[in-house]
This record gives C-alpha cells, structure tokens and sequence, in this order.
C-alpha cells in the first residue's frame, strides 16, 4: 500500500490545521521532515524542515502505530499552526518525498475500513463528506481548468491520444498498411507536452496563480473612493506586493496578504455611461474582469444607490465615504479609516469559506499529476531511442502518463486509441 | 423418444463448441457436442489463418490451459509466422496460415480421441429450461439431452441475412441453414439484442492467378509455434502473395456503391471497422489509391485463395470487374461470391463472467453470438464456458479469468461490463498489463491454474513442471549473487559506475546484455539449455515494469475478491443515488472491481458498497 498524505482539518485559516500521514512509510515521511528523532509512538514537539532545511513551523506530532490508528496503519499527524501558507508549504514538502502522495478523495477511509477500523454507520456519515469532497475538487479542477490550463490540457489530451495511437497502430497492426517508424512524429507529441509540464510544474503558471490567489474587486462610480479604499487595505499591512496598470489603464491591480489570504484587489474604472468609444471599451473590460473576480465590493455613493450591477449573494455591497455617514455602520471610510477593519474581516470569512472546499489539495494534486506525467513522458522518449524494439516500453511510459494525467485531461480510454487509429489508417484486411 | 443423460451439453461444434465441448471433457463432465454434420466441425468459414496479435495470445492461453485450437493449428499451419518479432516480446504474436482440410481433419480426429466427449448430430430446436434453469436441450426428431449445463455457441444464426449485393437470403454461413425453431426460442428469452453484420470476399481460383511477379511473403524460417506442445511442422509450408487495389479498382467500385448492400441501405449491422469492406476503403480514405491484398491459399490440396483485404457486398458482375483490375487477377476466377452477413447479437452485459447468462442458471453463451468476431475470440470463451460449466455440474467453484492474468479475463470483462459496440476483436492494446500477459508466458501465468482445476493432461503437466523447474533454479541462481559495477565492467558488461550493487536478474534487464554475458561471472549457468536462456531473459526485461505494476495488480485483485451476491439488495441501499442504483440493478456487478467500472460511479458509493459487502460478510461467517 501506498503512504498517502492530506489535510484532515477544514482547509481554510484556523488555530491548528491537521495533516494526517497513512501507509507502511508515514513514520519515515514525517522523520524525514524532522531533524530530531520521533517517538514509534505517542506526541512531540518538533520543528519541520524543508529538504532544503528551511524551516516550515514548529508543530506538535502525534505518531500512531498500526493497528491501532484511525487506518489501522502506521499513522502521522502533523498538528501546525493553522495558516494556508503554512499548511501549503508542508504538503508540497511531503509531495516532494518519495512513494508519498496526496490521498484520493475518501482513501483514509476507505483503508479505516479495510482494516476493520470502522463500522458501517461510520462510512454512510463520512459518505456525503466524501462526496462533497469529491465535488469540490471536481468545480475546483473545472474552475483551474478553465484559463490557460484548461487549453494546455486539451491539448495535451490531444497529442497523447495521437502518439500513444501511433505506438499502438504500429504494434497492433503489423503487417498492415501502417507507417514502420513513427519514433519522430511520436517525439515530437511528447516533447511538446513534455515541455508544457516542465513549465507548468516548475510553476510560472501555476505558482503564479497560487500566489495571486483570489481576485476582489471594488466597485463603483468614478470618485467614489475606491482607490482611497483600496490604499487603506494595502497600507494597513504595508503587504503590497506589486503594483502596476493593467493592461489597459482602466484596471489597477494590488497584490496582498489579506488575514493570511493572498489576495488581489482589483480598482476597476469607474463604471457610468459614456459615449466615449475609448472608455467605453475600458469600463466592458473592467466589468468583464470584475465579472470573473471570486468576490465583488460595490461601493454605493449614497444611501438607497442601486449597484453598478447586480451583486450575487457572496457579494459585499457598502455605502462609500463613511466619514460623510457617521450614523451608517455599513458604510467605509478609505480616508478615516472607518469600517476599514470589518470589510477585511468580511471578505476573508467569505474567501475563506469558499476555500474550504478548494485549494491546497486539488492544486497539489494536479502538480504531482503533472510530475509523475513528466518523469513518464521523459522516460519515454529515452526508451523510444532504441526504435520499435522498445516501442512496448514506450506505449507503456505514455499510458502510466496519461493515467497520471486523469485528473487534468479526463480518462483515456483504449476506445479513444482505436479511435484514433480508424480515423488515421485504412486498416483491415 | 429417445433419452439422453449428460452433464454438458454443447450446441454448434464451430471454434467455440468444440473448445467448450473439449474444455468440459477434459475436466471429466460427461459431455455431448451437438452439431448438424462432421463436416461442421472446425470449420473456419472466414480467412484460413489462426492468431496474430492479441489473438495469438489468446490461443496461447487456450493452450496453456490444455486446450485443443494451438494444438490443431500447428498441425494445420502451411505458413508460420511471428508478427512483431523485431518488437519487444510482450507484442509478439503467433499467427500461422492454416490448411482448412487439415484443420478440420486434426480438429475431429481430436474430438473423437477426447475421453468424456460425445459427438451428436442432429438439429437443435429447443432448449428445456425448469423455472430459470437451463435442463437440457430437444432435436428435431424429438430425442431428449438432459444435462446439467447447457451451452450455446451458435454464431451468426440468430436472424442472420446474407447479402450479395440486393439479393439477400436467410443463413448462418454461406450455405448453412439458419436454425429457425432455436433462434425463436432464444429471442423469447426476452434478452437484449443488438445487430452486427461482417463481409467476407470472394474466393478465388489460384489456378487463374498470375502469380509470376507478384511480391512474396514467405513464413519464419524458425517457425513459432501456438502450442507449448509443438516442436516441429507438420503440413508442407507455402508462401503467400500480395498485390494491390489501384485508381481502375476504385473507379470500378466507386461506380457501383449503390448496388452494393452496404451502400444501397440494405444493411442496418453495425461493421467492424478494423475490418471494413472495400467500399468502406475507397469512400473513408479516398485519398488512397491503392490497398494491399494478401493472397492466402487455403490449403496444401486447396486450389481456393482467401483474397485478404477486399471483403465486399457488391453484386457478382461488379465482383468479378473490380477483382480483374487487380495485377495478377487479371484471369482469375471467382470460386465463391463475397457476401456480406448481418446477425443479432446477445448483449453480453446479460452474462457473468463464468459467461452464463444472469437470467437463465446454467445456460451459457460463448463466441460469435455474444458480439465477438474471430476464431480465437470465440474458441477463448468456448474455454472459458466449458470450463465453468464442467465445474458447476461438480458443485464446483467456478474459475475466474482477471485482467491482470490473461487475454482471456481482459476480453471477458471487456465484454461482460461494456457491451460491445462493433464486433469485438482482441488488441493487445486492450490490456492494461500487456508487459506482463505475454504470449511467451501464457503458460507460466494460467497451467498451475489449470492444472489445480483439473484440466491440463498428464503429458503437459510434466512438460510444464520440467519447464518451471529450470526457469525456477536459474533464476534463483541469477539472484543469487551481486556484483559491483567494477565487477560487470570486468567481465565486460557496462554499466552506470554509480556503485549499486546489482542481481545477475538486474543486470540481465538491461536491452543490450544477453545471458550469455553473465557466464563469465556466474559459471554455473553455462548449462542452462537455450529455450531456458531465451525465458529468462524475457522475463528479466520486463521485470521492472512488473514490479512497478504490481500495486494495481493487487488492488485489483484485492476488488475483484470482494464478490457481490447475486441477490444483492440495492433497492433498499441507503446513501446511494437512485440513478446509480439503476444501473447496479441492471448490470448486478459480480465484484467490487466491476462495481468500479460502471459509469457515475463514485469514491463515496465505492466505499458504502465496500462496507455494505464487509458488513454482510462478516455478519455471514459469525
């Protein structure tokens, strides 16, 4: 059995997150973290360190030893301080490991229940939570997959079905009118995924999105406040990161660390009517990109405005200038700094609750994905140098690829091989 | 009335029937073949060539299993050849030419030499049942086989239609009478049906073949043979030809598309499409100017050839032009039309993996009329109902084929949990653990269980033992010992100086090392005989990837162990979608494994399922 790992606590910012180590190497993944020796069994104090012997935080470890665990296996639970930065940090380190990897959606339990651990009304109770689970990480893949990712892994479906058809065209019809040698077009297809893996894993994209996190955006009328607002919730913590004109110059965008949340704020322009070609192109642009934020701020001029657009119901509508509003207590105030404090509090509870069911995980997930594809394809293309002796090997090295790649590209069946294959060549004698 | 008493009752005696027929003997059931004539049996009324790949595997494993196809086809073989032999092994397959004559001749006499079986002939018209249990079948003359076990490997007979062009017929094979009475009985089974068709060519004369110029393909001059049995050839060995359609065929064929039956909209079938008839060719890859036909000779004795490559339904006239625009066909002779022939098909969804239908205890179903295509298809299910029937009319526990032990079990699942959608044919690319299902070792992954079974013969078991032993001391032999790369390097094999220590077996893995390379350190190979040598080398190749396979392997096997019962209650099965408790009701998987395989099926109504099955079965042994 494998050694998996995953969050057992609610994700999300908390006192103390839980991330449980199941299988036959959980004692030697956490001792690998650890420069201290861990107790066979019982709690300790440790500090946990990367491979590179950064240090990750300081947490309490409880060491379980099957059968007697939650699994019924050998069990680690590392206890840290509950940050997603934290949390994040100490799953990629346990990624990292060797035949360690993230736990399938309801695979604690269902080993708990292999071993007998567990009875019947326990799994129908865990059930719905799986299911749950399961459907988070499916909108989460879809939300992921939907930008540039989405496109890369359509392609990356693409060119898999065609090379791995072509190993098979060859190697299942011999004899038959099909070209001998398909080593370069075969090549070409994985050098191409291959290299689109390397980038995404090495995490241009990925990290990128990681770090940029959710996308807020403040809405309202041109002078309403909101670029003074938005200086009041960068300046708070001085976390800005970055700060620059969008592509256009109607929409400014500002990294930061909002109660531990990457956040991006977006100060869209102003949105009104207009005849001005120009800027009325900015302010669609500002709406669309309003549109695809995780979260909005309507800023109202006056008491009993209607909103720009309509909010939906996660969305944060409040009075502006709440220095001029002293009786309001939904109105915020950039200049005096009024209300500052409870909008913050406001959006992250909202953040967060939503990555309660996304995040770590699934992002995890699809990084180990893409490594395990990675190593494939590489091997891949090594063993196709010896040409169609060891086209076998090959075929092989893709298929453990794309199952690799489920989670990303969807499930490759040998249907969609043949498929292919009929498409491509007039076969049959 | 005539009485008779069985445990097995075998009906058609093509490549199924008389697989099942021998699998169900071999066990020691009692055993009646029932077919119309002796000259049914064995008769291969598509191309005269047994194996090739995927399908030479699934003749090995009916042979390790002691089964008679590899035996006869070796007897048979005209022309032996290894496809794939510059390939790895694990994609290599037998495939041989076969005498049809010869093939019949060998397939009867083994009939009759077979212990326990019973050749009866006569015509099918009902099959007994008693409640949802099959009892024995009735003849036309009114004569009564009971047995405990019925099997029913009639092929295409089930509304079959035969169509030249737009004349059309009733009929099995060309010539065969279908057998109304039965197919009645069958379709008031109230089972679901679906409609394929397939296409033959024409049969040509080879004395009007002009085979002066034509490009040869000759056999393997170190034959390989289907049989663990086999060791030398037995029939004389001939070449076949190849020639090529080109743009005057096309023409001629293009011309004519609405007079043939598939294009005129006579045909409903669905065709295979690794098999499509000429004028599939021509209209989906008109880009082609040329298609290449093999000229297969059917036999040693046999003037007929098997033009392999244009299957058609076009009317006779247009037949006999387009043939004789072919280079070397520009005389010959057309001995029988192309056809081509639709049939009703049993969705083989309606059976479990033993092949027996859900619906009816005891009836089985196995080949062609379960939606597969090809000999060995058919002659591989025929194994497997034969020998289940045979251990069900012991009270036996019935064998299980898996997909990580053979062709056998990937095509049985395949078929039982998918359904088909064309006619189904064997790809190695079908199975998932193609490294380790090997045609080499087909006897090394499925005898030991036939042996425990009872169906391998005294003869093969002493082979097989002889064999294991050998394989067995020099493997142990290669990881006896461990050798330094400083070491390897001295004895002049090379590899990375990284100071690993590495097995002879290890070593072995490596693409360029040969065993004879490991003499020099390990002296006591020196002895080891050649086909030993060659195992062991294949086997070290893959040894890698085996092991890396090895979890799923064990966690599919770990699924496939946990049966489901029959009488299995989803309807009261709290927490599972109704949709998906539909689905279980219709396909009633017989295992966690198929479970998992249904569509919609999710993590959460796995592991409710898994501790529903727990719960039952701990609740049955206490």
């Amino acid at each position: 059995m494998d050694t998996i790992f995953a969050l057992a606590s609610a994700p999300g910012k908390a006192g103390v997150s839980v991330i449980r180590i199941s299988g036959h190497g959980a004692h030697e993944s956490a001792q690998s973290l650890s420069v201290n020796p861990l107790p066979v069994r019982g709690m300790s104090l440790r500090i946990l360190r990367d491979s590179a012997g950064d240090r990750l935080d300081e947490a309490l470890v409880l060491t379980f030893q099957g059968p007697a665990s939650f699994t019924g296996e050998d069990v680690v639970e590392l206890h840290v301080h509950g940050s997603v930065a934290v949390v994040n940090s100490v799953m990629a380190a346990l990624a990292d490991l060797p035949d360690v990897r993230l736990a399938e959606p309801g695979e604690f339990t269902r080993r708990a229940l292999e071993n007998g651990k567990m009875d019947l009304a326990q799994v129908e109770g865990l059930a719905d939570l799986i299911d749950a689970e399961t459907e988070a990480q499916r909108r989460q893949a879809q939300t992921v997959l939907k930008g540039e990712l989405g496109q890369l892994a359509e392609r990356w479906r693409r060119d898999l079905i065609r090379a791995a058809s072509l190993l098979e065209a060859v190697i299942d019809f011999a004899d038959e009118e099909v070209p001998t040698d398909v080593t370069p077009e075969v090549n070409e297809l994985l050098d191409a995924v291959t290299r689109d893996l390397s980038r995404q894993i090495s995490g241009v994209r990925i990290a990128e999105r990681i770090r940029t996190g959710f996308e807020v955006a403040i809405i309202g009328k041109p002078n309403v406040g909101k670029s003074t607002l938005l200086n009041a919730l960068a300046g708070r913590d001085a976390a800005i990161t970055s700060e620059y004109a969008g592509t256009t110059r109607d929409v400014i965008e500002v990294r930061m660390d909002l109660a531990g949340l990457p956040v991006t704020l977006l100060d869209t322009a102003g949105i009104r009517e207009t005849d001005d070609v120009v800027e009325s192109m900015g302010i669609a642009l500002a709406r669309k990109r309003a549109d695809a934020a995780d979260l909005r701020v309507f800023l109202l001029e006056h008491p009993g405005d209607a909103p720009e657009f309509e909010p939906n119901e996660q969305d944060i509508v409040v009075l502006a200038k709440g220095d001029l509003h002293p009786t309001s207590d939904t109105s915020v105030s950039g200049k005096s700094g009024k209300g500052v404090d409870q909008l913050v509090s406001q959006v992250s509870e909202r953040l967060l609750n939503r990555s309660a069911s996304a995040g770590i995980a699934t992002r995890e997930r699809h990084k180990e994905a893409m490594t395990r594809a990675h190593q494939a394809l590489i091997e891949a293309h090594r063993v196709l140098e010896y040409g169609e002796d060891h086209y076998d090997i090959g075929a092989e090295e893709i298929r453990t690829a794309i199952r690799a790649l489920e989670s990303l590209v969807g499930r490759i069946d040998v249907e969609n091989l043949l498929d292919e294959i009929f498409a491509s060549f007039c076969l049959g004698k | 009335m005539k009485h008779f008493d069985f445990d097995v009752v075998v009906i058609g005696a093509g490549h199924a029937g008389t697989e099942a027929a021998h699998a169900s003997a071999r066990m020691g059931a009692r055993t009646a073949l029932v077919t119309l004539s002796e000259t049914d049996i064995g008769v291969m009324s598509c191309n005269p060539a047994i194996g090739g790949l995927g399908k030479g595997h699934l003749v090995r494993e009916i042979d390790a299993m002691d089964g008679v196809m590899g035996r006869v086809a070796d007897l048979a073989g005209i022309q032996f050849r290894l496809l794939n032999r510059r390939k790895g092994p694990a994609v290599q397959g037998p495939r041989a030419q076969a005498d049809r004559a010869i093939y019949r001749r060998e397939m009867l006499a083994a009939t009759h030499a077979q212990e326990n079986l019973e050749l009866v002939f006569g015509e099918v018209v009902d099959i007994q049942t008693d409640g949802d249990k099959a009892t024995g079948v009735v003849l036309a003359d009114g004569s009564l086989i009971s047995s405990n076990s019925v099997i029913l490997t009639s092929g295409t007979f089930l509304r079959g239609i035969v169509h030249i062009g737009d004349v059309s017929h009733p009929g099995g094979r060309m010539g065969d009478r279908p057998s109304v009475k039965l197919a009645e009985r069958i379709q008031d089974m109230g089972l679901e049906l679906g409609r394929l068709k397939t296409g033959t060519p024409p049969r040509l004369d080879g004395r009007t073949i002009n085979w002066d110029g034509l490009e040869r393909q000759d056999g393997d001059e170190d034959p390989t043979f289907f049989s663990f049995l086999s060791n030398r050839v037995s029939a004389p060995q001939i070449s076949c030809a190849i020639t090529h359609t080109n743009e005057n065929t096309h023409e001629i064929i293009r011309k004519n598309l609405k007079r043939s039956a598939m294009y005129g909209g006579h045909i409903d079938g669905v065709g295979p499409r690794y098999c499509p008839s000429i004028e599939d060719k021509i209209v989906r890859f008109s880009e082609k100017t040329s298609h290449q036909i093999f000229l297969e000779p059917e036999g040693v004795d046999d003037h007929t050839v098997y033009p392999n490559g244009i299957s058609t339904s076009l009317p006779k006239d247009v037949q006999e032009d387009y043939v004789r625009s072919i280079r070397g066909l520009e005389k010959a002779e057309i001995l029988q039309l192309g056809y081509a022939i639709e049939y009703d098909y049993v969705d083989p969804r309606s059976l479990n993996s033993q092949l027996m239908l859900k619906s009816m205890k005891n009836l089985y179903l196995a080949g062609q009329i379960n939606g597969t295509t090809g000999y060995e298809e058919a002659a591989a299910q025929g194994l497997v109902a034969g020998l289940n029937a045979a251990l069900s009319s012991r009270g036996e526990d019935v064998i299980h084929f898996s997909r990580s032990n053979s062709y056998i079990g990937v095509m049985i699942d395949d078929l039982t949990t998918r359904g088909v959608a064309e006619p189904y044919r064997m790809f190695t690319s079908r199975a998932e653990f193609r490294l380790s299902l090997r045609a080499d070792n087909a006897d090394q992954r499925l005898t030991a269980l036939g042996m425990e079974i009872g169906c391998v013969g005294e003869v093969r078991k002493k082979i097989f033992n002889t064999k294991m032993d050998a394989l067995n001391s020099t493997t142990s032999v290669l990881n006896s010992r461990e050798f330094t790369p400083k070491q390897l390097k001295e004895a002049g094999i090379n590899v990375n100086q990284d100071g690993n220590k590495r097995t002879g077996m290890a070593v072995l893995a490596f693409p360029d090392v040969n065993f004879s390379d490991l003499e020099g350190l390990l002296p006591e190979l020196s002895d080891v005989d050649v086909e030993t040598q060659n195992q062991v080398e294949r086997d070290a190749l893959y040894a890698n990837y085996i092991a890396r396979q090895q979890s799923d392997v064990d966690a599919l096997r770990k699924e496939e162990n946990l049966k489901i019962p029959t009488d299995f209650c989803y309807e009261e099965f709290e927490g599972l979608s109704n949709e998906l408790k539909q689905k279980l009701i219709r396909h009633r998987p017989e295992n966690l494994a198929q479970a998992g395989r249904i569509e919609g099926m999710t993590p959460a109504a796995m592991a409710l399922l898994f501790a529903r099955l727990r719960k039952e079965k701990r609740a049955k042994s206490a």
